[in-house]
């Protein structure tokens, strides 16, 4: 369970600061805002999700001490959430295919058994489905939009598709929360995902990628480089000056 | 003893820290009030990462101390999650009044002209329950709570 826990929080926390790394720098007022409020609904999931995983683990460890004092190894989050964010066109793919995912995988946690992870997924479930249709909105009219922006969103996929197989990947994690009733099996949703990417990749007129070779490991605790480096960055504050208060 | 319909009335007069025409319980994230040994005031989150939401603990607190209300304690309840159905309808008039369209599903009528004739700029505004519109009768921008 603890470990359940860690891989949805830790999904939020690296994307949610992958996407902060663009406050202030996005290439529109209302795209910076829009970002940042992503963001900051993802880290408030992260708040939930491993306040949670704290209390399970009952070793006195709260949201902070997991978000800041783990190392990479100890991280459980899918690869894509941690891939560089490049230009805004690879980071708006990378939220769509997320949000794609998240979205059903948080419509079907809301089937658990488990009170209370039922209820952090009924309430990440609606903010998941109001980012799901802004990026599905920004990938449709920039695939469609010019010559530059289709060839960006179109190499985008093509970089991002190798991170997508992961997501619906079953380990004896999985196997273990499905039978406990605590999360069904992630497999289960690649049916609906495929047939929700394939709409709008059509509308956007982008061409899915073929192939099905999917890098593994995030889930495992083995992580690209990128992760280190991110971390370096958002862990460098509470390291340095442990316990600071504003 | 206080009683409960005191406190309720006493959290009536606890404005939103980021729409202070809302009181706390028009927003609806009050869910329940639990007098025993201690008080017990049962508050849900609005979005899940509003910087408001401790700023709501800390008033909620500092108004019931200041009414003499000594062994308090906050209980999140995030279950049932909060959406903008839980926003009082009386409310809704407040909103409109200070500037901001109320949450609708579909167009979101312009608060100044109440004309229909808008068009949505950005799904997100200037805090994290407001999307941004604007008004093509009388042109004017205008911020809309968003229907969650």
């Amino acid at each position: 369970m603890y470990e359940f826990l860690l891989r949805m929080g830790d999904n939020t926390l690296v994307l949610g600061h992958r996407v902060s790394e663009w406050c202030g720098h996005s290439p529109v007022l209302e795209e910076d805002i829009a970002l940042a409020n992503i963001s900051l609904d993802l880290i408030g999931q992260t708040r939930l999700w491993l306040g949670l995983a704290g209390e399970v683990e009952g070793q006195g460890r709260d949201a902070d001490a997991l978000a800041y004092r783990r190392d990479a190894w100890d991280f459980r989050n899918l690869l894509i959430v941690e891939r560089p964010n490049r230009d805004y066109g690879h980071t708006l793919m990378r939220q769509f295919l997320f949000d794609l995912w998240h979205h059903e995988r948080l419509a079907d946690i809301c089937l658990s058994e488990d009170d209370r992870v039922l209820g952090i997924a009924a309430k990440c479930v609606k903010e998941a489905s109001y980012h799901l249709e802004r990026s599905t909105d920004l990938i449709v009219r920039l695939g469609g939009g010019t010559a530059e922006s289709h060839s960006r969103m179109q190499t985008a996929v093509e970089a991002l598709w190798p991170y997508v197989g992961e997501m619906f990947t079953d380990d004896a994690l999985d196997i273990e929360m499905d039978k406990a009733g605590i999360a069904p099996l992630p497999s289960n949703q690649r049916p609906r995902f495929d047939e929700a990417l394939n709409i709008t990749l059509s509308r956007a007129s982008l061409t899915r990628p073929a192939g099905d070779f999917a890098q593994k490991g995030g889930r495992s605790g083995v992580h690209t480089e990128d992760l280190g480096h991110m971390l370096a960055t958002m862990q460098f504050l509470p390291r340095a000056y442990p316990d600071a208060r504003w | 003893m206080v009683s409960e319909a005191q406190i309720w009335a006493w959290l009536d007069e606890v404005p939103d820290p980021e729409i202070p025409v809302l009181s706390l319980v028009d927003l609806g994230v009050i869910r329940g009030v639990e007098i025993g040994e201690e008080v017990v005031i049962k508050v849900t989150p609005t979005y899940s990462g509003c910087p408001a939401t401790s700023v709501i603990n800390l008033d909620i607190t500092e108004k019931l101390r200041a009414n003499g209300v000594k062994n308090l304690r906050l209980e999140p309840q995030i279950y049932p999650p909060w959406s903008t159905d839980w926003i009082k309808r009386e409310a809704h008039e407040k909103l409109r009044a200070y500037g901001i369209a109320p949450p609708v599903s579909g167009t979101a009528l312009c608060p100044r002209c109440a004309s229909a004739n808008t068009e949505m700029l950005s799904k997100f505004g200037s805090t994290p329950c407001k999307s941004h519109h604007r008004c093509k009768d009388c042109l004017e921008p205008f911020d809309a709570f968003k229907c969650l």
